[in-house]
């Protein structure tokens, strides 16, 4: 490991500590497609700094931008402003085949005509490297990804699950500086899903590439990530550790996305948490007796999770969500609560909700 | 509690017959496919059963009537050197004809799927199809006109100081002529004129069917343009290729009008066939002609399987 003394001062240092190396830089990088009246700005002068090594999610909604991002990193759209650097080097313009990335597409991209074992060296043969020693190759990622044998089957009597592996292997077999995920398992089913989350982090750690994965799914993005980078809108609203994006959100939205959260402003804040504008997590409420209760309300919805109970409850002028760990005698509908939370559970917001 | 109990509905006839449907899916199917299957089995597949029986049949030479007995005269009268040169000039240019379609139309339909979208795609659409909507004998008598010694495209070459170009095409052996509408060469243009729609759009359906992020994929992991267009684009669109090609091959065969209008009077397959089912009433003859082709492109597309023309179907 490189020592903690070359990290270089940041605001969001990395819990890694890869050294100063920064994989991709992007700076005031725009975006805008169409033009005139319809021009549609996609990506908004994002900055992000990306380090060696690190395991980095870009998450946000449907639309946010985040993978137009993803694109103009693999050159498929050109950025309309800044500059994009990989490996310090500035790539800004460069097309695909000249960037030293590569990516694990949504549709996974596989050719259809050729087999799996020709697939995965695809880049191999594109280099001109010798057949027995691209195979050799192909079959060494293929074990990788835990799919040995397959190399003469073609990828349509693969499943999903499977096609993803070969995708993933197809886009390592170069050791590129930075893989590029484009919300690679939003196909596969839940449980596929979370084996493949823990499998992806631990091929991740194990080679040392640079990860950037895309994702509109939260709890992906904080089970697997070093750092996160939430975006709205086309800007990057907060760059940071997972701990640091769920429990201190920079923005309302940040906080309303990032898992469940009660934003309270305006005289509820003040009311509330003595704060203009505040976050408060739904699984940090209790129920209590009226003594000492912060806020007292009916319950309007009661919602079964399994895990746990969340309950809605009018109280302060407000509806705040508290999520009750699964008990028998939970108060029903209508019920009337008393709600208790540790000062330390609020958060204050920057600025004014939105 | 009062029950809401509502009275069921009498099914009516259509709502059996349709329910009937439903659960018996082998009569659903039947009804489907006997008409289009009668259609094809007695009547597609039938004539070309005729067609083969009439090829081993003989003709009586003081009658002229079809003698029904089994005989293999036809294809030995095949193999005459007049017949083998019609044969040899018919699949030389259909061969020429279809690679220059695909020359042309490729770039064309690439354009057509990856790049054209609304206004653009329906006029080019439109573009395409549009000599198809005007009868196929007026389009050629109009090229006869273009191609004419006293034409338009003479003219043209002459005010572009351009006659000598025109000139040495006339002057090539075999294609040249005394004008282009007497010589193989416009015969050729013809037929690509006429075909080019055919190979244009399984082309362009072909093309539309890859998914961008293939060919993303494919520049992704360092492939630049050129072998990204061999490696991918080439044998996914190769199944529109092969299409388009049959059409082009197989038209151009089979055509008798084109080269009649057009062309220094040689003769090709298609004009053989329709002077002995017609005028000379040798339908045995005609018959065993008219397998050429089909035996022609029969073993075209079975080399066409073997390079893999199909794998990505």
């Amino acid at each position: 490991m490189v020592s903690m003394t070359t990290v270089q001062p940041s605001p969001q240092p990395s819990p890694r500590g890869r050294g100063g190396n920064t994989a991709v830089t992007l700076q005031s990088v725009s975006c805008t497609f169409g033009s005139g009246a319809n021009a549609v700005r996609a990506v908004d002068g994002v900055d992000l700094e990306i380090e060696a090594g690190e395991f980095f999610t870009l998450l946000g909604p449907s639309g946010s931008g985040k993978t137009t991002c993803l694109r103009m990193i693999g050159g498929f759209t050109l950025p309309s402003a800044g500059r994009i650097l990989i490996g310090g080097d500035d790539m800004s313009q460069q097309p695909p085949y000249a960037r030293p990335v590569n990516t694990v597409f949504q549709d996974y991209a596989l050719f259809p005509h050729m087999s799996i074992r020709d697939n995965v060296a695809y880049s191999l043969m594109v280099r001109g490297v010798a057949r027995a020693e691209r195979a050799k190759r192909a079959d060494e990622l293929l074990a990788l990804v835990q799919l040995p044998g397959v190399g003469d089957r073609r990828p349509a009597q693969l499943s999903g699950g499977q096609r993803q592996r070969v995708a993933l292997a197809r886009a390592l077999i170069n050791r590129p500086q930075v893989l590029l995920l484009d919300e690679p398992l939003g196909a596969l089913d839940l449980k596929l899903r979370e084996q493949m989350q823990s499998e992806l982090k631990a091929l991740q750690r194990r080679l040392g590439i640079t990860f950037l994965f895309i994702t509109h799914d939260q709890h992906e993005a904080l089970s697997m990530s070093d750092r996160v980078g939430v975006f709205n809108q086309g800007r990057l609203e907060q760059v940071g550790t997972p701990h640091e994006v769920y429990n201190a959100p920079a923005t309302p939205f940040v906080a309303r996305f990032v898992g469940a959260a009660n934003v309270l402003d305006g005289d509820t804040a003040q009311r509330l948490t003595g704060t203009p504008s505040a976050m408060l997590r739904p699984e940090r409420i209790r129920l209590g007796g009226e003594n000492g209760a912060r806020a007292s309300g009916v319950i309007s919805e009661v919602q079964y999770f399994g895990a746990f109970t969340r309950v809605k409850v009018d109280a302060a002028g407000t509806t705040l969500q508290a999520d009750l760990p699964d008990q028998d005698g939970l108060p029903g509908t209508g019920a009337t609560v008393h709600l208790h939370w540790d000062a330390r559970a609020v958060h204050p917001l920057a600025g004014a909700a939105a | 509690m009062t029950s809401l109990a509502l009275p069921a509905p009498e099914p009516s006839v259509r709502r059996r017959a349709s329910d009937l449907l439903y659960t018996r899916r082998g009569l659903l199917l039947a009804l489907l496919l006997v008409p289009p299957l009668l259609w094809f089995g007695v009547i597609y597949l039938g004539s070309l059963f005729a067609l083969l029986a009439n090829a081993f049949f003989g003709l009586d030479d003081f009658t002229g009537q079809v003698v029904r007995e089994f005989t293999l005269k036809n294809f030995v009268e095949l193999t005459e050197p007049a017949n083998l040169d019609v044969a040899r000039r018919s699949v030389t240019m259909a061969v020429a004809v279809t690679l220059a379609s695909i020359v042309l139309a490729f770039p064309v339909a690439y354009y057509m799927a990856r790049h054209a979208s609304g206004v653009q795609k329906a006029m080019l659409y439109i573009a395409v199809m549009l000599p198809l909507w005007s009868s196929y004998l007026v389009r050629l008598y109009a090229w006869k006109l273009l191609l004419a010694k006293e034409g338009a495209i003479s003219w043209a070459a002459q005010q572009l100081h351009l006659t000598w170009l025109l000139d040495a095409v006339l002057k090539m052996p075999a294609v040249g002529g005394p004008s282009l509408s007497f010589s193989t060469f416009g015969t050729f243009v013809v037929f690509v004129y006429m075909w080019l729609p055919f190979m244009i759009l399984p082309i362009q359906a072909a093309i539309e069917r890859i998914p961008a992020s293939m060919i993303e994929a494919s520049g992704d992991l360092g492939a630049p343009p050129r072998t990204t267009f061999v490696k991918v684009i080439a044998p996914l669109a190769m199944p529109g290729i092969a299409a388009g090609s049959i059409f082009t091959f197989s038209l151009t065969l089979g055509d008798y009008i084109i080269p009649q209008v057009i062309g220094d009077s040689t003769l090709f397959i298609g004009q053989v066939v329709y002077r002995h089912q017609g005028v000379a009433g040798n339908i045995p003859f005609a018959a065993a002609f008219s397998l050429v082709p089909v035996v022609v492109v029969g073993v075209y597309l079975w080399i066409a399987k073997r390079l893999g023309a199909f794998d990505a179907l």
